[in-house]
């Protein structure tokens, strides 16, 4: 091997010309750029399909005029502008929001227990988030005010992760098989434990509204509940693009990672609680939504690769636009009646889940690893 | 960036596994540009002692100094910069070209928001290059071969232009022709090499030192036409061999003779 050194000058240089990558660059941009015109057209869309069909056009009329902006005349009636901007826009954010956040969560979680099978519902992550929030509100807790329910979501998701991921954890290696059972039991005892909260729980109409809540909808936001999802979700995609290689590194094993400058440990505490932090205000603003994070990581890959860098933001936006329809579809295929929509996402969630296993249990046998 | 070759001092180094002691008060050194094999039984304690040297298994006692400063007290990312590592750790299922597996070799020498640059790409392609693998540069990491995955590793090592490189079994999966290259690869190598393997006469061929590990302590070490004899064969590995120096190289030359096929009256 010839270890010719360059100088740095050059290194500098030449920056930007190896900044197009040549395979899977352009396709990224490509990919990147039609997700975010899918993103803008899904969410005109899902505000203007509904009990009250609003034209797109006057959709954006009715946005646009609202932040000050005389685009368009307002010939639209009160009722209109007030489903628009009070009842569907915040509702389609949050959706965006919520799907952009479970994928980027779902992401980072398979890369930092190493399996592809990770996912905030299925480790019951959202389960201990769920039962941080129900505690809440079943003993009526306000000591930290507004943030009291995110807050004791995301306690209860750290305390789920960082169980589910000890019990699953032997001689250093995470199995699928524990890892799954292991979220399976405990979400099972997270929901146990949360049924019989919200049963001895005398506020008997608020059970039944968080019962509702527990199948994860994304109804009843408004514009002052949904900026905290907002800043989780910036603070979350933010912080992992800047982590993006050392989540690549784990993608080499634990070993390997440390000898390419990764503290292992370290990194994953503290991405443990960043992705806790995350899975807690969007389980307190939108329930335990299913699957998300786990379809949209792998559809991901399958069009830029499995490099974090690519993967995290194309995630993010297919996820808003996946979680925005499935919401459309929530709201329209039974009205008036309304499905919780992480009824829907465990419908092509299931599926989905027992045809990777199956993929992954092929790859094994074929490599004689079975 | 320079690529230039570290020195390697082990000081009564312990290392165990709970209660089970892995390897009890070893010392080892290589030199600036020294290929030192580890040598011994399964179990001996070679991949325990090469990973506190990698800085994965830290030592109850004792101490791993590279170019005089404690292994274990520098940053992880600062070693990363001298002290690669092929390991032996299954890779996740996930979907990573062999270019992007071999540039994660990059990561220690890059800070936060660092995008891949033109010199990091050439030394990608030349590492590739050097094992033999540039045709597969494009091709998806957990599709290929065992020996395939194992030359690309090793790429992975070189690009992090280590100044010494730690091998646990490289040659493991790898078929003869392969086996050669890698090892003639690491013995042209400016670096440091540490390496354990599981074939004596590749060792004896490749290394200009031998450590032989048995049950966790250092049994032997020195040159290796002067460690392997017939004697430590029997004594560490239980059988008998013969050792003799190969007519063409001079390097020792070890074959085994199973017992039931000792000649009478020659043991």
């Amino acid at each position: 091997m010839t270890a010719t050194a360059a100088s740095p000058a050059t290194t500098r240089q030449d920056s930007k010309v190896s900044d197009e990558q040549p395979r899977s660059g352009r396709s990224f941009a490509l990919t990147l750029s039609v997700l975010a015109v899918l993103l803008v057209v899904s969410a005109t869309a899902a505000v203007a399909i509904g009990s009250v069909r609003v034209p797109p056009g006057q959709v954006w009329g009715i946005v646009t005029h609202a932040v000050g902006l005389d685009w368009a005349d307002p010939v639209w009636s009160r009722a209109r502008e007030t489903i628009v901007l009070d009842v569907r826009a915040p509702r389609v954010l949050l959706g965006a929001v919520t799907g952009a956040g479970l994928a980027v969560v779902g992401t980072a979680m398979q890369a930092l227990v190493r399996n592809p099978l990770a996912e905030p519902y299925l480790l019951g992550v959202s389960s201990g988030a769920s039962l941080g929030a129900v505690v809440v509100i079943v003993f009526g807790v306000t000591l930290f005010g507004a943030v009291s329910l995110p807050l004791s979501a995301f306690l209860g998701a750290l305390a789920t992760l960082l169980l589910v991921y000890a019990t699953a954890r032997a001689g250093g290696r995470v199995t699928s098989v524990r890892l799954v059972l292991s979220g399976v039991a405990i979400a099972a005892v997270l929901t146990a434990l949360m049924n019989v909260l919200l049963l001895i729980s005398e506020r008997g109409n608020e059970a039944r509204a968080v019962l509702a809540w527990t199948l994860g909808g994304l109804g009843g936001v408004n514009w002052g509940t949904l900026w905290l999802p907002a800043v989780a979700l910036a603070l979350g995609i933010g912080v992992l693009l800047v982590q993006a290689r050392s989540l690549n590194l784990l993608l080499a094993g634990e070993e390997a990672a440390t000898t390419m400058g990764l503290d292992v440990a370290r990194f994953r505490a503290r991405m443990f609680v960043l992705l806790s932090l995350v899975t807690g205000v969007l389980v307190a603003a939108a329930g335990p939504i299913g699957f998300v994070g786990l379809i949209l990581p792998h559809l991901v890959r399958l069009f830029v690769g499995g490099d974090h860098r690519r993967v995290l933001p194309t995630a993010a936006l297919a996820g808003a636009v996946f979680l925005i329809w499935a919401d459309v579809a929530a709201r329209t295929v039974a009205a008036p009646m309304e499905i919780p929509v992480g009824v829907l996402t465990a419908l092509c969630g299931g599926p989905f889940f027992l045809w990777l296993m199956r993929r992954d249990a092929r790859r094994k046998t074929e490599e004689g690893v079975a | 960036m320079t690529v230039s070759s570290s020195d390697l001092t082990v000081d009564g180094v312990t290392l165990s596994a709970g209660a089970r002691r892995l390897v009890q008060d070893i010392s080892l050194t290589a030199r600036p540009g020294e290929v030192v094999g580890l040598v011994g039984p399964n179990g001996s304690g070679k991949s325990s002692l090469l990973r506190a040297v990698y800085r994965v298994l830290r030592p109850d006692s004792g101490t791993v100094r590279v170019d005089g400063d404690d292994a274990w007290s520098l940053p992880v990312r600062r070693l990363a910069r001298t002290v690669a590592a092929v390991v032996q750790d299954g890779a996740a299922d996930f979907d990573l070209a062999v270019r992007e597996v071999v540039a994660m070799g990059r990561t220690p020498h890059k800070r936060l928001l660092d995008g891949d640059t033109a010199e990091d790409t050439r030394i990608v392609e030349s590492c590739l290059a050097s094992v033999d693998a540039a045709d597969l540069a494009d091709r998806p990491f957990d599709r290929l071969s065992g020996g395939e995955r194992q030359r690309v590793l090793v790429a992975r090592a070189l690009a992090q232009r280590p100044s010494l490189l730690v091998l646990d079994e490289p040659t493991n999966h790898l078929d003869i022709r392969h086996q050669l290259q890698v090892l003639g690869i690491l013995r042209a190598l400016p670096a440091t090499v540490l390496v354990a393997l599981h074939d004596l006469n590749l060792a004896a061929y490749y290394c200009d030192r031998l450590y032989v590990l048995s049950e966790g302590l250092v049994t032997a070490s020195g040159p290796p036409a002067e460690v392997l004899t017939p004697g430590l064969l029997g004594e560490v590995y239980g059988v008998a061999g013969e050792v003799t120096p190969h007519p063409r190289t001079g390097a020792p030359q070890v074959v085994f003779l199973p017992e039931e096929r000792v000649p009478a009256g020659s043991a």
